[in-house]
């Protein structure tokens, strides 16, 4: 049988972080290989073709669809502009005529003398790439965008919403177990990455978006409050488009749970530096986790990585979180791994770790556990 | 040529399944089956690696090599390899469709169902009646970027213009496929053939344009067959050809790969046909979950795209409601902690239940998942809308018309459940009871469970066209599907009638093969359940003339049925089934239908 452990997720202090930044439809790119970024360089930019807007001409004029090439006083690929009269009928005796203005700016796309519909579409809309983060360009995709790299320090978050922010990073909360309370949030703190311990209330994170703070990294956050800030009930972790100022980066789960400490002292070690991070989060096949990229001033070579990569799995040995209920939260070390399958008081037959909590040993299933730190 | 040995796998998002299917004295049995996670998404990035993971696991539990320099062994050789390998899929996504219609309820349903039927998601139904102008249905279509369209509309010799109109708007907002840049997308014309020339003027230039027969030549027909059969097609040509290490897959394979709900689908549809039966089956996963039904011998499937027990559990909640989950619960819990708790497992998607308390309160969000799929699933298998029947005097008293369901519980022979959830529930007697209270299904119903998920690998394999193998393929599909495949829980008698609380709905005389019999007393919300394996049971029921059992109101009914693992349940239950209010009633009640069937540890309690 395939094992599967829930992969942890990661905590690099300091590693070869590449992203893509690609645009949605083939344009310019800007830059080129080897030339150093920052998180607001434009990269790449396109021009997404404009909406459109379908007009029933021939109801509007009251003729046969086949009369609508005449009536029009424009050929598909004119340009249009708002209120100019672009049809007209020949009335009775130069009477009684019916005519149509173009309700916007744009250009006429298509006629059907089929349907009597004319397609006009506005001016495309313009789309720019920026960097995300401080790097160097290490690849040019033609025409599609670049990819950039950084040597930085890395963590994922285990849930976040809004998408990509950038600011200094600003420790609050002391400790890990410690919450981030709305008091501590002030005007100061505008455009900054505010990092707390075990939790942050749904009161706190309002005030940080009235003072537009750039994001909050804390351990855990509750699930029904998401729908006060979202509008809607959250039915999949499938986010990162929210209009929001303020990104939010959950990396324990929901509820008060105290950040794992390998995050927390990596972040403490980088108070008041430039981070990039991104909310985005898709737990589904192709799977997305919220991150924080931490550039660092001295540079890495292809390969080169430092450990606490906590994705080999688990074995004897390994600092684990349990992921679940009754445990849910605790962290401790795994003692043995038993090959049997082994009955939980749910009756569940499962493969198990024995891990060690406090002086204390609990049989969890692999399942149920994630591998936070390495010794 | 016989076949004595064949490989099946099922590639889906998260695992890749492989079973081995071997001739033994005459008859196909499954003997080995191994798993491995799927590789389509980085860092490898090629599906036949996953494969022959899950193969391999086979080679080293049967001791029969399969597998040489990375290649899968075909035709059998001695005493190595298989004489077919088949296949199915749904990684990376499964297949996303949109359809398109000229009325909602007319062109674009029988589109929707010719979709679905062919395994598919469809993301988004548009119709020229939709109340959506067209600009939004533009803005639309760039957002979802499927894997193909179907597109329908008008009968044949009809008004040609609202398809046309279609045409327009799919060509003005100028799809673009999901996988690549470097391929047009397909869009699969089957509507009024008097529009054919003017569709291709619209869109033979930015799409991959292909027709077919209209899916509504008239009114009362539908005709999904040939838009079934070209979606499978361009699914393998398309779609399948851009994901990763599917081309090499599809050189292994003896038979075109399939949409993993499309075989599915496929194998119920023939059980139906075979046993000439009703069947409903289920299959809950952690994001969609899809229901089958064959009634009146007619096929319905739909997806239920965000009702599932991980990924997307968070949203069985939001559409269930709190306390529709919470009145399957037996115990008092704090909501907000319950809250949190369903979402860590949406965001921790691969844990499982360790405590009893987290089982039961999994299983009764399954209970919500499943009723409000079905619910879907009733609404979109009926009978063809808009088509004009004649009515005589006696039907004026009768209130049905077009767009009926065709489910109908009282007819259903047959209900398989399979996922996760239904099919590893540590007791059966447990599976039984979320099917019942889910279902609600009425008269007599054999209940199953499918053992493994192997249903996608017998439905492709039931599908193999090539002459010499298409045969013995089908009748090791069947033979598997009986002997390994299905797990029978027993027979569900459910009386259906109004009588007074507590009081008799009728009885019921069982007849057993060793001749011993029992007698049954149906008392009204009761629920009860005869031990007995899966064997036949003679049974007669005397119902009370308010009382319907499948023959009609107080009509007697004598009849064989099956046991099974969980045996012979009467559920003299209310239909729908409706718990109390009152925390204290409602506990009390849960807990009494649970001892009757023993359906959880003692402890619990």
């Amino acid at each position: 049988m395939a094992t599967s452990y829930t992969p942890g997720l990661k905590v690099l202090k300091k590693t070869l972080f590449k992203t893509k930044r690609i645009l949605p439809l083939k344009g310019n790119v800007h830059v080129d290989i080897g030339q150093d970024i920052t998180p607001d360089t434009i990269v790449a930019s396109t021009n997404l073709p404009g909406n459109v807007q379908m007009v029933k001409l021939s109801n509007i004029l009251n003729i046969e669809p086949k009369d609508v090439e005449n009536a029009l006083k424009v050929r598909e690929g004119d340009s249009v502009q708002k209120g100019e009269m672009i049809a007209e009928t020949e009335g009775v005796f130069g009477f009684f005529k019916s005519s149509f203005s173009s309700p916007i700016d744009g250009i006429i796309e298509s006629v059907s003398s089929k349907t009597g519909r004319i397609i006009i579409r506005e001016k495309p809309i313009p789309v720019e790439i920026d960097g995300y983060v401080k790097g160097v360009v290490d690849k040019v995709i033609p025409e599609e965008g670049v990819v950039v790299k950084s040597s930085a320090a890395f963590i994922q978050g285990i849930f976040g919403i809004a998408g990509e922010k950038k600011g200094v990073v600003s420790m609050i909360s002391s400790s890990p177990e410690e919450e981030l309370h709305e008091d501590q949030i002030t005007s100061e703190m505008k455009g900054k990455i505010l990092i707390g311990g075990s939790f942050v209330s749904i009161q706190a994170y309002k005030k940080a978006l009235q003072y537009d703070v750039a994001g909050i990294v804390v351990g855990g956050f509750n699930y029904y409050d998401l729908k006060e800030i979202l509008g809607y009930n959250l039915g999949v972790a499938i986010t990162g488009t929210e209009k929001l100022n303020t990104a939010l980066i959950v990396t324990e789960g929901y509820g008060n749970i105290p950040m794992s400490h390998s995050t927390f002292s990596l972040l403490k070690d980088h108070d008041n530096k430039l981070a990039s991070i991104n909310g985005a989060t898709q737990i589904r096949a192709g799977v997305i986790r919220p991150e924080i990229v931490i550039p660092l001033n001295s540079q890495m070579k292809e390969g080169e990585n430092t450990t606490n990569d906590s994705n080999h799995g688990i074995s004897i040995g390994s600092v684990v979180r349990i992921i679940r209920s009754p445990y849910f939260g605790k962290i401790g070390e795994v003692v043995s791994l038993p090959p049997e399958l082994q009955q939980m008081e749910s009756e569940t037959m499962v493969r198990v770790a024995e891990i060690k909590v406090n002086e204390e040993n609990f049989l969890i299933p692999r399942a149920n556990l994630e591998s936070v730190e390495t010794k | 040529m016989k076949l004595n040995t064949i490989l099946a796998t099922d590639c889906g998002s998260t695992t890749t399944k492989a079973i081995l299917i071997e001739n033994v004295n005459g008859k196909y049995r499954l003997t080995f089956r191994g798993e491995a996670p799927t590789t389509v998404e980085a860092p490898f990035e090629d599906v036949t690696k996953g494969v022959l993971n899950a193969v391999l696991e086979i080679e080293e539990l049967s001791g029969r090599k399969l597998i040489s320099e990375d290649n899968i062994i075909t035709p059998q050789n001695s005493n190595e390899g298989v004489d077919i390998y088949v296949s199915t899929s749904s990684a990376g996504g499964g297949l996303q469709m949109m359809v398109a219609g000229v009325v909602k309820s007319m062109s674009a349903e029988s589109a929707e169902r010719a979709a679905l039927g062919a395994g598919s998601i469809v993301m988004d139904v548009l119709a020229s009646n939709d109340g959506r102008k067209p600009h939004e249905k533009i803005t639309r279509i760039r957002q979802l970027r499927p894997d193909m369209i179907l597109l329908s509309g008008g009968t044949d010799g009809g008004t040609t213009s609202h398809v046309t109109e279609l045409a327009d708007i799919l060509a003005a907002s100028n799809p673009q496929p999901r996988l690549g840049q470097d391929y047009k997308l397909p869009i699969i014309y089957a509507g009024n053939n008097k529009a054919r020339d003017a569709i291709k003027n619209t869109l033979d230039g930015i799409s991959d344009l292909d027709i077919v027969d209209n899916i509504r030549p008239i009114l009362e027909k539908e005709n999904l067959e040939p838009s079934r059969d070209k979606i499978h097609d361009l699914f393998m040509e398309h779609v399948m050809a851009q994901a990763p290490g599917y081309k090499k897959l599809m050189g292994w394979t003896d038979a075109p790969i399939m949409p993993t709900p499309g075989a599915v689908g496929s194998l119920i549809e023939m059980i139906a046909e075979r046993d000439n039966i009703s069947v409903v089956g289920v299959d809950i996963g952690g994001a969609t979950t899809d229901v089958f039904s064959v009634f009146n011998k007619k096929f319905n499937r739909t997806v239920s795209a965000n009702l599932g027990m991980s990924y997307s559990i968070c949203n069985v909640l939001a559409d269930a409601g709190l306390e529709n989950v919470l009145r399957w619960v037996p115990f008092k819990i704090e909501t907000s902690d319950l809250i949190n708790r369903i979402g860590n497992k949406m965001i921790r998607p691969t844990t499982v239940p360790q405590s009893l308390e987290e089982l039961i309160i999994e299983q009764a969000i399954a209970r919500e998942a499943l009723r409000l799929s079905f619910i879907q699933h009733k609404n979109f298998a009926t009978s063809l809308k808009g088509v004009q029947s004649d009515r005589t005097i006696s039907d004026a008293f009768e209130q049905s018309s077009s767009g009926m369901s065709l489910v109908n519980m009282m007819e259903l022979d047959l209900l398989v459940g399979s996922g996760g959830v239904l099919s590893h529930a540590p007791r059966r007697q447990q599976s039984a009871r979320m099917l019942i209270d889910s279902f609600m299904p009425e008269g007599i119903t054999q209940l199953a469970v499918d053992s493994i998920f192997m249903m996608p690998q017998l439905g492709v394999l039931a599908n193999i066209d090539k002459e010499e193998f298409k045969e013995d393929a089908k009748d090791a599909s069947l033979e598997v599907f009986e002997k390994d495949c299905l797990i029978r829980l027993g027979t569900c008698i459910a009386p259906v009638g109004e009588v007074d609380k507590s009081t008799s709905m009728g009885y019921a005389e069982l007849r057993f093969s060793d001749g011993e019999k029992q007698t049954i007393d149906l008392l009204e919300g009761a629920l009860l359940v005869i031990e007995y394996p899966y064997k036949e049971v003679t049974v007669e029921i005397f119902p009370q003339k308010s009382i319907d059992i499948g023959a009609g109101k107080g009509e007697e009914i004598a009849t064989t049925v099956y046991g099974g693992e969980v045996g012979i349940i009467f559920d003299c239950r209310n239909r729908p089934i409706s718990v109390s209010d009152d925390p204290q009633t409602r506990v009390q009640e849960l807990k009494r239908w649970s001892d009757a069937l023993n359906e959880y540890p003692k402890e619990a309690e």
